[in-house]
């Protein structure tokens, strides 16, 4: 004989609804086979068998909710013994319909009464979520938060909200205490970006009317904020990719069989702007009111473009990365952008910033600063391009970097040292590939 | 990590849908396939729960028929509740057995993944104690309703985007008599395909799981 029992679905779960018998007393029933379905929070579960045999009692009807490891049926494994045949269960879809008692023989052990495992019942309280920080705050202050007025949404108490009550009910009061408004209706929030509000010209409609994306509105705040907080200045130097491009060239076909991924430019621009972030870390800074913030951590962030939109992951450490790690991390990072699949923390803790719209074909590009950096490089495209070198035309791979610059913080002449030694080490590279 | 294969489906009827969940609980039992998320949309529909009381329904079939909305008995958890247009409906067909073995986890995570998603939106959302779901203040935004056999999940959630909540009038949803809300009554204009995206990274993030679509969805990168 095996007992069949609630199961239990989960650490938090103490007792469960049996909704549906899918199986009449007397019927055979194999291991693993549906036997019964039971409803725990929103969720519907079919139960297995335990067992293969003949169910030979049912000993809760459909229904009933008791608690976990209640007895709710037996099943004789043998599968022959004589179980009572009664007048079956009541197994129609009205699962509502309670199902008649089990019959006799009557059960050794009776399941154990529901409050066996007696569900306690919160106290009353307001409508709407409250936070646990309310809840704690209202315990040790002692307060009924059903007389606290909130104002969040839907009328929510903020721990601010129970600040003002403990602050009110403490102060000797002045007069007669306002009685509590009621919550302030649900509001849209502001639109973020300014922009001057469109005309619309007399005469039919030639426009059509979209709201922005949530990425959208959010990148406009962004520039709009960085814009009025920088004042930006762009500086461009034209850079001799030529070595790097061999070196590029001679290793692409070795990455992609060896890591699975191809060699850029990127990874070499990013180990040149290490070495002078180094060299000037100022350009590695923020400012926060009247103070310079050095970063002792090099954190680069790449823009990535999307379909409709754009972000920038970071690449944390960059400069404790060689060609490879940055390359890899770049990749993971477009990828995974891409694909949304960034964590919040990616995305943040930036201290200096490239962007590479040369893949798109642009030559020269005036980027605008991620905040709260302080500068930012544009990487331009590759071209084979004929170039004076010793008074001889030669062809040469030729890049443009811009950098933009805040120029609160950074002047030109600073800027430009750190450019050159950008351009310095990438004209000379030396460092290893693989 | 594990994979989690997301479909977006867009607008498909709920049968056609159930069917297609019935196919993926049947491969993810036999390990034929990966833990899926289908993403869509459903016609003016009303289902009723294994647990649903007819009376909870408020209209005739003959009123529903004329208003264009489907009837549909499920076998989910939950009680009465209405789908169509405007709402994000998502379906995990998860096997609980790769993740934790907790029905009250799952719906814990279900919400989570809500509350995560409407956060991006600048809509703070919650629980109420003992009511699943999602609310935000006391007006519930998104609905869950699941069905596990074999530990393996199917129905889910739906959360209303911009759906015209006029049409909650023909139902008690869950037999609450609690007001329904959605994103576009919060003042918040999204699309559906936007939200999706949102949920979907953050059921990941929930679920700790690699969400793979079918097809690269955003610009690739070129090589420079």
């Amino acid at each position: 004989m095996t007992e069949v029992v609630m199961p239990q679905m989960g650490e938090s779960i103490v007792e469960g609804t049996l909704t549906k018998w899918l199986k009449k007393p007397g019927e055979h029933v194999e291991r693993d086979e549906p036997l019964f379905e039971i409803s725990t929070d929103k969720v519907d579960t079919e139960i297995p068998s335990p067992a293969a045999g003949t169910l030979t009692e049912v000993l809760v009807e459909e229904g009933k909710t008791v608690g976990i490891n209640t007895v709710v049926a037996r099943i004789d494994g043998a599968g022959t013994g004589a179980a009572a045949k009664p007048a079956g269960l009541s197994v129609t879809a009205a699962a509502a319909a309670p199902a008649p008692e089990a019959p006799a023989p009557a059960p050794v052990s009776a399941p154990p009464p529901a409050a066996a495992l007696p569900v306690e019942q919160p106290p009353a309280e307001p409508t709407g979520p409250l936070s646990p920080l309310v809840r704690k705050m209202a315990r040790e202050n002692n307060i009924d938060l059903s007389k606290v007025r909130g104002t969040g949404a839907g009328g929510r108490i903020s721990k601010q909200d129970v600040e003002a009550y403990i602050a009110q009910t403490a102060a000797p009061a002045p007069g007669p205490t306002p009685v509590a408004q009621p919550a302030p209706p649900l509001q849209a929030p502001p639109p973020v970006a300014p922009s001057i509000p469109y005309q619309a010209p007399s005469g039919q409609a030639k426009t059509r009317i979209e709201p922005m994306s949530t990425m959208r509105i959010k990148i406009a705040e962004h520039m709009v904020l960085s814009k009025r907080t920088s004042p930006h200045v762009t500086t461009v130097h034209r850079v001799d990719m030529t070595k790097v491009a061999k070196l590029r060239e001679r290793f692409k076909e070795q990455f992609q069989s060896n890591y699975g991924f191809s060699l850029t430019y990127l990874p070499f621009i990013a180990r040149a702007s290490v070495a002078a972030l180094r060299q000037f870390p100022l350009l590695n800074a923020s400012l926060d009111g009247n103070n310079i913030v050095y970063h002792n951590e090099i954190n680069i962030g790449i823009a990535v473009a999307l379909e409709n939109g754009l972000i920038v992951p970071v690449v944390r450490n960059a400069d404790e990365k060689n060609i490879l790690g940055l390359q890899r991390a770049v990749v993971d990072l477009a990828t995974r952008a891409r694909s949304r699949q960034l964590k919040p923390d990616e995305v943040v803790g930036g201290t200096f910033s490239i962007t590479n719209f040369g893949s798109f074909g642009s030559l020269i590009g005036t980027p605008v600063i991620n905040q709260p950096q302080v500068a930012i490089m544009g990487v331009g495209t590759v071209d084979k391009t004929p170039v004076v070198i010793d008074d001889a035309i030669a062809i040469r791979s030729i890049c443009h970097l811009s950098l933009s610059f805040d120029h609160r913080l950074i002047d030109g002449a600073l800027a430009d040292q750190f450019m050159t030694k950008v351009k310095q080490v990438l004209e000379n590279w030396s460092e290893e590939v693989l | 990590m594990r994979k989690c294969q997301v479909r977006e489906l867009g607008r498909i009827a709920y049968g056609p849908a159930l069917e297609l969940q019935q196919q993926l609980i049947a491969a993810r039992k036999a390990g034929t396939a990966p833990d899926h998320l289908l993403l869509l949309e459903h016609p003016h529909v009303i289902t009723l729960g294994r647990n649903g009381r007819h009376e909870h329904l408020l209209a005739s079939s003959e009123i529903m028929e004329r208003a264009g909305i489907s009837f549909f008995p499920t076998d989910r958890g939950g009680d009465v509740t209405y789908h169509g247009p405007g709402q994000l409906v998502a379906y995990p067909i998860l096997d609980l057995r790769e993740w934790k073995r907790d029905v009250g986890a799952f719906v814990r995570a279900i919400e989570q993944t809500i509350i995560d998603t409407l956060a991006d939106y600048g809509i703070e959302a919650g629980r109420i104690p003992k009511l699943t779901g999602v609310w935000v203040g006391d007006r519930k935004i998104a609905a869950i309703g699941v069905h596990i056999s074999r530990w393996v999940t199917s129905h889910g959630l739906a959360l209303n985007v911009s759906t015209d909540l006029s049409y909650f009038q023909y139902i008690v949803p869950c037999g609450l008599t609690k007001p329904v809300t959605s994103m576009a009554q919060l003042g918040v204009r999204a699309t559906l395909e936007e939200v999706s995206r949102s949920l979907a990274a953050h059921f990941g993030r929930v679920f700790d799981c690699e969400m793979l679509y079918e097809a690269p969805v955003l610009a690739a990168e070129r090589e420079n």
